[in-house]
């Protein structure tokens, strides 16, 4: 999300449960140098957590050989890798070109006025947070709304209420 | 208009899956690729005229005759999925509804090239898509179409899927390998080229994933059947995909050359809302502007885009309604690439920046024509003054908004003019 120049420790140390220690030791294999694994490594502790914590780069860290600075460096260069913790329902929102031109601006402004959050924020309930980000590649079908991962295509706010409403 | 080379399978329910696809003709090249040298299959491809699909349109068979011979190093083939030039959607539908046609494309591209390791990078962004794409590799590899044996024949293919995680910069090839080696995604200076020092300073070919999707069809019918399609020198077929306002956004397959004004009224269902049309990017955000009037003579093929000063790109075609306010969208613009400078190259991170801060200025009502002035000066000292054309991929569509619409740019300046009267000469 917003900041990225920080991370957060939570106070106890962090490790791959059965499932991505076992997709970890199978990936490595698959690239000349260990370096190569940072990557999918940070998006298995975020599968896992869903948001990557200082522990978690350490953890990496030593378990490529390397040292925790180049494991945050990519944490931070990749915007996709929250360093914070996000909403039990992350919502992005696409703001490029043809989402803008299809007025995406209308769904921005129905989560600020019925849902109280703004771009970088976080729910005060923890329910959501929502990000703009740059273009989703959906721009057929604009504006899109990117909710837990799942495209919603030629979105409205009121189709977006009526998804809202399912989620817990 | 519309044609299905590519899309064959894409209107088959579940053709994503092994099973289907096979079907429905998948890996049936196979047999006649393994009878074939790679030099053979090289040569088809050079003959079929295929150009990259990612966007500068290199001739594909061409791009692999770079590689170096008799190297004691092993290849490498990167296959860009990244996606992430603005208006561009088209790899996606290879990606979810068609995967095994890009992935019997890699069988193909790495036998002519003699390579046993394929990296698929796929952008960050495709969450749901990255899971139909692995799916359709683990179901190859089980099938025994890659692995040790491909095919039953005597040729090792490991295929891997790489996840970029929001950077749009990744889709220029070279930040795209520093992505696969663990990297922070920031463009190389060529030369080297990548196909003689590439991925873990390997020669390595990069392809886009519509290239690569279109062998399957040129190695089964051969080079002649695909120029039945398109233009002499752009030949075959392209995903185009059409957005912004018209009345059937999508994406549509068409073969090359088509006149661009045709296919936004015939195909895309013509502006929508009965509007009048004010512009339309023909490939991708990157790609200066064409007016209403210059529109009219275009075809959908590299050389004519070319022609009038604009490119072909991704085939990403966004149509401009009279509603647009040309200033507003060009803050949209900039404010993009500057999110997406990877912060290298001085000109580009700053620059962008700068050009950001004096549109957001106009936009408020604090800017002047000297403002406007300075945009296309710093259009000038930004332009290829960095290692990569990203701040080119800015800087040309922004000189073509100026250009053509600077009286849109020229309103926002005089109400400056109008709200704070200079009082000083009275």
């Amino acid at each position: 999300m917003s900041d990225r120049s920080e991370l957060i420790a939570v106070g106890k140390p962090f490790s791959f449960d059965a499932e991505r220690d076992a997709e970890f030791e199978r990936l490595i294999t698959r690239y000349p140098i260990r370096e190569s694994m940072i990557m999918p490594a940070l998006w298995l502790v975020q599968e896992q957590d869903g948001w990557i914590c200082a522990e978690a780069i350490s953890y990496i860290a030593e378990r490529i050989g390397t040292y925790p600075a180049k494991v945050f460096e990519l944490a931070t260069f990749y915007t996709m890798y929250h360093l914070k913790p996000v909403g039990r329902h992350h919502i992005c929102v696409c703001r490029t070109l043809s989402c803008y031109l299809r007025d995406k601006q209308e769904i921005v402004d129905y989560l600020a006025e019925e849902i109280g959050i703004r771009p970088g924020q976080v729910s005060e309930d923890g329910k959501f947070s929502l990000e703009e980000v740059e273009c989703l590649g959906h721009c057929g079908t604009a504006p899109v709304v990117q909710l837990d991962g799942e495209f919603h295509e030629a979105m409205d706010a009121k189709k977006l209420k009526a998804l809202l409403a399912t989620l817990d | 208009m519309e044609v299905k080379l590519l899309s064959a399978r894409f209107d088959i329910k579940d053709a994503h899956l092994l099973e289907v696809a096979k079907a429905h003709g998948a890996y049936e090249t196979l047999d006649k690729l393994f009878t074939m040298t790679p030099v053979q299959v090289m040569e088809e491809v050079k003959n079929s005229g295929l150009r990259g699909r990612g966007g500068a349109g290199f001739p594909t068979g061409v791009k692999w005759s770079f590689l170096p011979k008799n190297l004691d190093k092993p290849v490498y083939l990167a296959v860009n999925s990244d996606e992430s030039e603005p208006a561009t959607f088209k790899d996606r539908y290879i990606l979810v509804k068609d995967p095994h046609m890009m992935i019997e494309g890699i069988i193909i591209c790495c036998y002519a090239i003699g390579c046993h390791d394929a990296y698929i990078y796929i952008r960050g962004e495709y969450t749901s898509q990255v899971k139909i794409l692995q799916k359709a590799v683990d179901e190859a590899y089980a099938a025994g179409y890659l692995g040790a044996a491909v095919g039953g024949k005597d040729f090792r293919l490991d295929v891997t899927v790489h996840r970029g995680a929001g950077a749009y910069i990744c889709g220029e090839e070279t930040a795209l390998l520093e992505s696969i080696e663990g990297k922070k995604g920031q463009p190389r200076s060529k030369p080297p080229f990548p196909a003689v020092v590439g991925l873990y300073d390997c020669p390595t070919i990069i392809n886009n994933v519509q290239s690569i999707a279109s062998l399957p069809f040129i190695l089964a019918n051969g080079a002649d059947a695909y120029r039945v399609y398109g233009t002499e020198k752009s030949p075959g077929t392209h995903l185009f995909g059409i957005s912004g306002h018209v009345e059937k956004p999508g994406m549509y397959e068409l073969p090359l050359g088509q006149p661009l004004l045709e296919v936004i009224d015939k195909v895309a269902g013509g502006v929508w809302k009965g509007r009048k049309l004010k512009g339309i990017i023909p490939g991708g955000s990157s790609t200066p502007v064409l007016t209403p009037e210059e529109a009219k003579t275009v075809t959908l093929d590299y050389e004519s885009m070319a022609a009038h000063k604009t490119m072909f790109g991704s085939g990403g075609i966004v149509v401009l309604d009279e509603t647009v306010d040309i200033v507003k969208l060009v803050e949209n613009l900039i404010s993009f690439y500057h999110h997406e400078s990877c912060g290298q190259c001085t000109p580009c991170r700053e620059g962008l920046g700068w050009m950001l801060k004096i549109v957001k200025k106009l936009l408020a009502g604090d800017g002047g024509r000297e403002d406007i002035d300075l945009l296309v000066e710093l259009c000038d000292n930004i332009e290829m003054k960095t290692v990569c054309v990203l701040s080119a991929a800015c800087t040309m569509p922004v000189r073509s908004y100026l250009n053509k619409f600077r009286h849109e740019f020229e309103a926002y300046a005089a109400e400056k003019a109008s709200a704070k009267p200079d009082l000083r000469e009275e």
